[in-house]
């Protein structure tokens, strides 16, 4: 058994894991983050894809010296914390959990607001029927929100590229490229007109987003990401 | 039959964002792997690495001493309990049907089937203990080829029954008195078109694996499964146990995907009831992608030999279509009648005078076939539209006029098929105009023929699909005739609560199609009702005690119409109390814009809605004698006919000569589904549909080896389209009201899959005629393609 410590949306858990357990494992079966799914047991499907990011080292080593104890930190500051590193994709089926140790995780559940409100991307799925039996869809969401991290404004082929790695049975994709392409043009809108409102977690944009102003993608910061408010 | 009724616009036909996605968007979702119990155990189950072999010995001894395991038992140790999965269809009465034991006893006939189980603490202390049971193996000689199974001295798959042969299954239009003897037909033909085509063996592969909960509380058993059919799943636990039904409760929560796969009744679901009963305790288990992939069942997997006869002026004269079905090593549920689906729908759209359909059903050693989208009607739409394909090539007319002489007029209908069929109701030559248009046809072929003539070594090609499937199964007394044990009705029923919220209860099963959503959208039209103040419950036997579940696009077909039924009901018990409180004399009511109103009054008089009824008969403190104090209704409906959605669905493709790499350069669907109530969904369904249907064209086929192991066990294997593998489609529709539909309503669920993918292929050989291909094995990928341009595949 190995102690690990790993934060998910937003609230620090301390566990003794076995070498072997699968991050994906951890959520769903230790953490009760079922949102979470499995869908394959080959990393081809992508059901599980969640978003991890690395703590800062020094506070990483910090907690650890800290024997668990909670981190002082306040809700705004955490918030802050997070917007200040995007989280990138990865299949939770294909970390162990000890290697997730020390590092942040969002999954499904905590995308959304702490008010509920959904994330742009979350919202733009509803809208364009973006899914159907709704099993992919975790995995899908996350994976593209790292895309739109990464880009802000992707063609509908560099979106079908970088959704590649989560299979879908029931929509064809379609609707979901469409999805992606409007959260993405929601996103750029929100940066523009009131990154706070994201950051609050209310819906930016729809319908009556400012149109989306052409940005160079390196000059979009994450901030425009929403992220979970703890 | 019935009028369709005109409806104001209101929720039906709304393009109404799903309710459901709630809960499936933010991770909230109920699937059946979620469901964690006090004292919950863990089944892991060991799986035949053999395709064919006696088992001579299980030892699960030393399984029992490893940590955290409750028990372990094989197939011997219940050999005398565990009863035999059931087929539903024994399509004929000599059928040869052997036992489907859960768990294998002395024998195993597939790769995959279960031999024993352990169950422990957790998953992985029971996975762990797998290793530890001692199974020994005899091998028997596998047969895996339909034809060499038929062969006089063929290697058994069920030795006590001495065949492979499941059975035959005839129609003939001249026989059933439904055209002219087929061998007239062909005696008169000018051109006879012969062609041997083969769907190969396909995976449903939802999305979310198999999954079931059992826990024994007392004498009662509840069932939570990742199943389609929840209401036949609790029937037949039942009758295979010998559990009370009234014992037994099955639950599908949320379900991830099917497309045929979740109908079943599993062993595995067995195995855990087993289980369960066994330790006193609730038990879990889901399957890995591999155990899904190997053990879940299969689908198509049919040799179709096909001779088409006509005249030289294209007119079709007669079909023969002589098949062998593939049922793997054992029935499942409706394995034998999925063929028999595809028998009505060979004839498609056209009015052809003489068919004969024989089918052979064979045993292999391979996982069991059973329903996959479509179920034997894309096989059979496949096939004569390649067949017409081909004819069109050999008379040198362009395919849609070969069509278009032999099609259904729109002023035809009701039509009386070949096959017995009547179609209702269609319009195909409107679908098609319209699907020309879209697709600019003419441009198309302008510009195919330009780069025929430059010797472009990107030919272009241009597949057409024009379908018609029979959905809504099914009424009763047709799956009577075919031999099918359960009926085809469906039910509903419709609970106004006292504050006026309306509660629905289905006996559909939806796992993605957004009943939820849809049926909120009638509901609310035909009572008045807010379409937020309604919740749909569904797939839960306490709440929804009767129903026949949700595959064969019948959901809304048939339990839509007992869904209006309920609710016609629910005005009606409603109207007298109406007519108290209002003062008035029943007949001097009328219901329109959700309130009853006194006759003749203006539409905004005040009038008492649905509502203000059910309060009253909540309270009903002085209800006339003899009103029931209660508008809540159940209603169950058998259908009288089967829907028929129809379309026309046109490729183009590119396809490298020098690689055979073939590229979907776009693609229109114009489908004519009859009364759409939620054009969203629809437009989904259709999307989801072609892109299964282009996957079987392009690129999925199950492949066992010469031993009878499944090659494409995994998803790296078997190859389940990625977005970047798939085209954005353009997809319209007509609207040709289904006749004998309140709502108009046909179905939608499969349309998609059965025309898409003869319309890839067409337009794949379309290509490549020139170069003298006249057809491509599916899936066509590069290498069977290039294969075919090397002369290797021509038939």
């Amino acid at each position: 058994m190995t102690r690990i410590s790993i934060t998910v949306d937003g609230i620090r858990y301390d566990d003794d894991v076995e070498a072997r357990t699968l991050l994906v494992h951890h959520l769903r079966d230790r953490l009760g983050k079922v949102g979470t799914v499995v869908g394959c047991d080959t990393s081809n499907c992508g059901a599980c894809t969640v978003l991890m990011a690395p703590s800062a080292p020094s506070e990483a080593t910090a907690e650890r010296a800290s024997q668990g104890a909670q981190r002082p930190t306040s809700g705004a500051e955490r918030a802050a914390e997070q917007l200040s590193r995007a989280g990138a994709a990865v299949k939770s089926c294909n970390v162990l959990a000890v290697q997730a140790d020390g590092t942040e995780i969002t999954t499904i559940e905590g995308l959304a607001g702490g008010d509920g409100s959904l994330h742009p991307v979350q919202q733009a799925f509803h809208d364009r029927h973006a899914l159907q039996c709704g099993f992919c869809t975790p995995g899908m969401i996350l994976a593209a929100v790292d895309l739109l991290t990464e880009n802000p404004d992707p063609s509908d082929t560099q979106i079908r590229e970088g959704i590649e790695g989560n299979l879908c049975r029931c929509t064809g994709y379609q609707n979901i490229v469409h999805a992606v392409r409007d959260a993405a043009t929601a996103l750029r809108g929100a940066e523009v007109a009131e990154p706070a409102s994201a950051v609050d977690g209310q819906m930016p944009g729809t319908p009556q987003a400012p149109p989306a102003v052409p940005s160079e993608p390196e000059s979009v910061p994450v901030e425009a990401v929403p992220r979970p408010v703890p | 039959m019935t009028t369709v009724q005109e409806r104001p616009a209101g929720e039906v036909g709304a393009a109404r964002k799903r309710k459901e996605d709630a809960r499936l968007i933010t991770g909230r979702t109920m699937w059946t792997e979620n469901i964690t119990l006090p004292g919950m155990l863990h089944l892991a189950i060991l799986r035949s690495p053999m395709a064919h072999a006696r088992v001579t010995r299980v030892d699960t001894s030393a399984a029992l001493r490893e940590p955290g395991v409750v028990t372990a038992f094989s197939g011997r140790d219940v050999a005398d309990t565990q009863g035999s999965l059931p087929c539903a269809w024994p399509v004929t009465e000599d059928m040869v049907h052997p036992d489907h034991p859960p768990l294998a006893v002395d024998e195993v006939r597939h790769a995959g089937e279960a031999v024993a189980v352990v169950v422990a603490r957790d998953r992985a202390s029971a996975v762990d203990a797998l290793a530890s049971i001692e199974v020994d193996y005899e091998p028997l000689p596998v047969v895996l080829d339909m034809e060499e199974a038929l062969a006089e001295d063929a290697r058994l798959v069920h030795a006590d029954k001495g065949t492979n042969k499941a059975y035959t299954w005839v129609f003939d239009s001249g026989e059933a008195g439904t055209g002219q003897a087929v061998d007239a037909a062909f005696a008169g033909a000018e051109v006879v078109i012969k062609r041997r085509y083969i769907q190969q063996r396909l995976i449903p592969a939802f999305m979310e694996p198999r999954s079931v909960v059992v826990d024994p509380t007392g004498d009662q058993h509840t069932i939570w499964s990742a199943t389609q059919i929840p209401h036949i799943l609790r029937v037949m636990v039942a009758l295979v146990t010998g559990m009370p039904e009234h014992k037994v409760r099955v639950v599908a929560p949320d379900v991830g995907g099917g497309f045929g796969g979740k109908l079943q009744v599993t062993a595995e679901e067995l195995i855990a009831f087993m289980a369960a009963q066994r330790v006193g305790k609730p038990v879990k288990y889901t399957e890995t992608r591999s155990d899904s992939l190997l053990s879940a069942h299969h689908g198509r997997d049919q040799i179709q030999d096909l001779e088409l006869a006509a005249r030289r002026d294209g007119t079709v004269l007669g079909l023969r279509v002589n098949l062998l079905a593939n049922m793997g090593a054992y029935l499942g549920i409706v394995t034998p009648g999925v063929p028999l689906l595809g028998a009505f729908m060979y004839n498609a759209i056209y009015k052809f005078p003489a068919y004969r359909f024989v089918c052979t059903g064979v045993y292999t050693n391979t996982t069991t076939t059973d329903a996959y989208r479509g179920a034997g009607r894309p096989e059979a739409t496949y096939a004569i539209e390649r067949l017409m394909d081909e004819l069109a090539a050999e008379l040198d007319l362009d395919p849609v006029e070969i069509r278009r002489r032999n099609w259904i007029g729109h002023d035809e209908f009701p039509f009386d098929t070949v096959a017995g069929l009547t179609y209702d109701s269609g319009n195909y030559e409107a679908a098609t105009d319209k699907a020309l248009a879209l697709f600019g046809y003419e441009e198309l072929r302008a510009e195919q023929a330009s780069r025929r003539a430059s010797g472009d070594p990107v030919q272009l090609g241009i597949g057409v699909s024009t379908y018609t499937e029979m959905c809504g199964l099914a009424p009763s007394r047709v799956l009577g005739a075919l031999r099918y044990a359960a009926g085809g009705w469906e039910t509903a029923s419709v609970r106004v609560l006292p504050t006026g919220k309306v509660e629905v209860v289905t006996g559909t099963s939806p796992h993605g199609q957004g009943h939820e959503t849809a049926w909120s959208q009638i509901v609310a039209d035909r009572l008045g009702v807010p379409f937020e103040d309604i919740e749909v419950l569904h797939g839960d036997t306490r709440t929804s005690h009767k129903g026949l579940d949700t595959y064969g696009s019948r959901s809304l077909a048939v339990g839509g119409i007992a869904l209006v039924n309920a609710c016609t009901k629910v005005i009606d018990k409603a109207r007298p109390v109406a007519a108290h409180l209002l003062e008035c004399d029943v007949s001097d009511l009328e219901f329109a814009d959700g309130a009853f109103r006194v006759r003749g009054a203006p539409s905004d008089a005040a009038g008492k809605t649905i509502a203000d009824c059910a309060f009253a008969v909540f309270a009903a403190h002085d209800m006339p004698d003899g009103v029931e104090p209660s508008v809540d209704a159940d209603a169950t409906y058998d259908p009288g006919n089967f829907s028929f959605p129809h379309g026309t669905h046109l490729c183009a493709t590119e396809v490298d000569t020098e690689t055979g790499r073939v590229t979907i350069r776009s693609y229109v669907a114009v489908d004519d589904v009859g009364r759409v109530i939620n054009p969203l969904i629809v437009e989904g369904q259709v999307h989801g549909g072609v892109a299964q249907g282009i996957a079987q064209a392009l690129f999925e086929e199950a492949v066992y080896d010469s031993e009878g192991n499944l090659l494409t066990g995994t998803f790296i294997d078997y190859t389940v389209p990625s977005a970047v593998d798939l085209p954005d489609i353009v997809s319209d529709r007509n609207e040709t009201p289904a006749p004998d539909h309140p709502l108009g309503a046909k179905g939608v669920g499969e349309a998609g899959t059965i025309a898409s993918t003869p319309a890839v292929i067409n337009a794949i050989v379309d290509a490549l005629r020139p170069y003298g291909v006249r057809d491509i094995r599916m899936p066509a990928t590069p290498e069977r393609v290039w294969q075919a341009l090397q002369g290797g595949a021509r038939s």
